[in-house]
């Protein structure tokens, strides 16, 4: 099995041991990890402005660099969710349906094409609060939507059990949007850091060490907002946890 | 708000976050509490997903056929002797009423909630020709007096406290304004109000549903303050937009089921009342108002927002919503139901509402007759982009991104000023100083030493049994 390594461009600069722990990992599963060094970006940033012609060149170059693989994963809900649901600001060619089609969010991946069923490597003796972010949730399915009647299941939450001396804590909102919504983090300050801050209060209440996600992004948003404000909480992705880390 | 040429809902959320510590926490709290209280009474009914699916294919037939059920509808009530009007918009709408209310010297009314009559701007219209506009549902009521229009579908007034209400009331009907008690002032207020109601030349209502195959119709209400409206005075004006139809009694049951359930989490309002002619020795008129519906039913991408029940479940859930308060928007509808349905009004006005969303697709999830919302707002956005209606430092913003990961050679060196030169703002990732808040609520994040991919073409070198790739 060849996977194509997708890293989006804001774990590639801010947040590499994010990647490092999803390379480490899915060769810890003895797949084999190519990632091909001409990525960009999914188009996710200019596509969510609703900037269809300024997106078209990122995802064909996104085609382009993960078209010969039998699968592409990458460690980001929302850019998955992108390429997966959203990317059509170019002709829909075999090609960039066979990418869309094949492409898969890290905890998906682990969980439904991997099987994975225990990480004997891991071991973290925390309090963990959850954060499946809405694109892996309400786009991708990794969990039912709490608004959604039907048996309860939670993938990220699945694997993570299997982590030796891990405590999952409940929180009040469990799958409430943290407010970074990609540029409407910037676009509605006031509205998006306050509903970054009720998430980190909503951990605290829960006396959290750290908040895990498969979306570093939302993690970005906050862990800023948490540090602002003085808090001291960390934030990991869960490739980390699952791999060990890099931390 | 409402008067501006595009409303900026970013800065009226800002100011409704800023403008104390107690607004907006109860807000937020207490549209949550309706969000729980829903998905409490949705677990009850096993088979919620079912009945979703139900009212959303009922909606969608109804909506493909619209024209066959309006001619249907319009002949029975007719012949259970009620009289029906044709408004091809709000203009024709408000012609109508006033018509009728001229002919029969009619100088005070009483309504009860409708949307529709909102949207047309009817009270303003008639109270400018002289007629007395009451409002019968507390909330509506709450609003009347505060000359606002009402801020969420179904509870009007719910960015208001008690003490704001007091205030009000102290102001306008002479109650204690130290007194907040909610049941002094519901008090105060139906002594106040009642002697409208006696008084009232004509009633007005909306109408939940219409059915097609008997020619009757549907309010539902808490108050039964649509009831009043329908029995005291003798004339009953129903304002009813075309996309309220269901064909059939027994879809009804669907429906009813849903409303108040994903609404306020309760079994049913305390009145579903149901209307079938005029009552005996009244009068009931119908106006079927189309007020852009049926271009709206042409749009390919958003002719299903007009499934819309307009329970306000959307708003309830809406993480954005419920921290802006519902006139940030500016407009008739707000929250996550009103950013699709305001731009098939005015385009230009309402074209910033789309962006005032995170894209949880919390809303697409609670819907109960499965509008896609969330998809929706992203599709407005595209039509925003597409007819050049957004800010020009915004548009360049982006433009200056997709350039830059078109190439990937740019883009390295991007990432290299951005780890380097200027290493710990976020412009990197936002390419722009004019969308530079980022800093203001968050500490910026720290970029790595090694980015990933440096550390990759280190680690293959190291183990090379992959194979080699060059750049």
């Amino acid at each position: 099995m060849r996977v194509g390594l997708f890293i989006p461009c804001y774990i590639d600069a801010i947040y590499p041991e994010a990647g490092i722990a999803t390379l480490e990992l899915l060769e810890r599963f003895g797949v084999e990890v190519v990632y091909p060094l001409n990525q960009t970006c999914c188009g996710q940033p200019m596509a969510n402005e609703g900037d269809q012609q300024h997106s078209a060149a990122a995802e064909q170059l996104f085609v382009d660099n993960f078209r010969e693989f039998d699968y592409i994963v990458g460690p980001a809900g929302s850019c998955v969710k992108h390429v997966k649901l959203h990317l059509d600001a170019i002709p829909q060619s075999p090609d960039v349906l066979h990418v869309r089609e094949r492409t898969y969010e890290l905890v998906e991946f682990l969980h439904d094409i991997l099987k994975a069923e225990a990480f004997p490597w891991a071991y973290f003796r925390y309090k963990v609060g959850l954060h499946n972010s809405c694109s892996s949730i309400r786009g991708l399915g990794i969990a039912l939507p709490s608004e959604t009647m039907g048996t309860p299941f939670n993938k990220t939450a699945r694997l993570l059990q299997m982590v030796e001396g891990l405590e999952l804590v409940p929180i009040d909102r469990p799958d409430e949007c943290c407010g970074f919504g990609g540029t409407f983090c910037v676009t509605d300050e006031a509205v998006s850091a306050s509903m970054g801050i009720d998430k980190v209060h909503d951990y605290m209440r829960h006396d959290a060490e750290f908040v895990v996600s498969p979306d570093m992004s939302c993690l970005m948003h906050q862990q800023g907002i948490a540090r602002k404000a003085g808090i001291h909480l960390k934030f990991l992705h869960v490739a980390q946890v699952l791999n060990g880390g890099p931390f | 708000m409402g008067d501006e040429k595009r409303v900026d809902v970013a800065a009226h959320a800002a100011a409704f976050l800023a403008q104390d510590d107690v607004h907006e926490p109860m807000h937020d709290k207490n549209l949550w509490s309706a969000r729980m209280k829903r998905d409490a009474a949705a677990r009850a009914v096993p088979e919620w997903e079912t009945l979703r699916q139900l009212a959303s294919q009922i909606k969608e037939h109804t909506l493909t056929h619209l024209y066959n059920y309006l001619l249907e509808f319009e002949s029975n009530a007719t012949k259970r002797g009620a009289k029906i009007y044709w408004a091809r918009d709000a203009a024709e709408h408000n012609q109508h009423v006033w018509d009728i209310l001229r002919e029969k010297n009619i100088s005070s009314i009483i309504k009860s909630k409708s949307m529709l009559q909102e949207e047309c701007g009817m009270t303003a219209f008639l109270e400018n020709r002289g007629i007395t506009v009451t409002e019968s549902d507390l909330g509506e009521r709450i609003q009347q007096l505060d000359d606002q229009p009402p801020s969420h579908i179904v509870m009007p007034a719910i960015h208001k406290t008690p003490e704001d209400v007091a205030q009000l009331f102290a102001r306008t009907i002479g109650t204690d304004p130290r007194n907040t008690d909610p049941h002094y002032l519901t008090e105060a207020m139906r002594n106040d109000a009642r002697r409208r109601f006696l008084e009232a030349g004509a009633g007005m209502t909306g109408a939940n549903f219409a059915i097609a195959e008997t020619g009757s119709f549907v309010v539902c209400t808490n108050e039964g303050n649509a009831d009043i409206g329908a029995s005291v005075p003798p004339v009953h004006i129903a304002s009813i937009g075309i996309e309220k139809l269901l064909p059939k009694v027994k879809d009804l049951g669907i429906f009813i089921r849903l409303l108040s359930r994903s609404a306020l989490g309760t079994l049913a309002t305390q009145y579903t009342s149901h209307f079938s002619g005029p009552r005996k020795g009244g009068e009931l008129h119908i106006i079927l108002t189309d007020n852009g519906r049926s271009k709206r039913l042409g749009m390919p991408d958003f002719w299903t927002s007009l499934k819309c029940i307009r329970c306000g479940a959307c708003m309830n859930t809406c993480p954005v919503y419920r921290r802006s308060g519902g006139l940030a928007y500016g407009a008739t509808y707000s929250g996550p139901i009103g950013i699709i349905l305001d731009p098939t009004f005015d385009e230009s006005k309402y074209s910033e509402l789309p962006y005032h969303s995170s894209l949880c697709g919390s809303c697409t999830e609670v819907c109960p007759v499965k509008i896609n919302i969330s998809d929706q707002i992203m599709q407005w956005r595209k039509v925003m982009a597409a007819k050049k209606h957004l800010p020009v430092s915004r548009r360049l913003a982006f433009g200056a991104a997709g350039k830059i990961f078109e190439h990937p050679q740019l883009f390295r060196s991007a990432e290299t000023m951005a780890s380097g030169a200027i290493r710990f703002t976020p412009d990197f990732l936002l390419y722009n100083r004019v969308l530079n808040p980022w800093g203001r609520h968050r500490e910026l994040p720290h970029f790595a030493g090694q980015t990933f991919r440096e550390w990759y073409l280190q680690y293959r070198a190291k183990n090379n049994e992959h194979g080699e790739q060059r750049p």
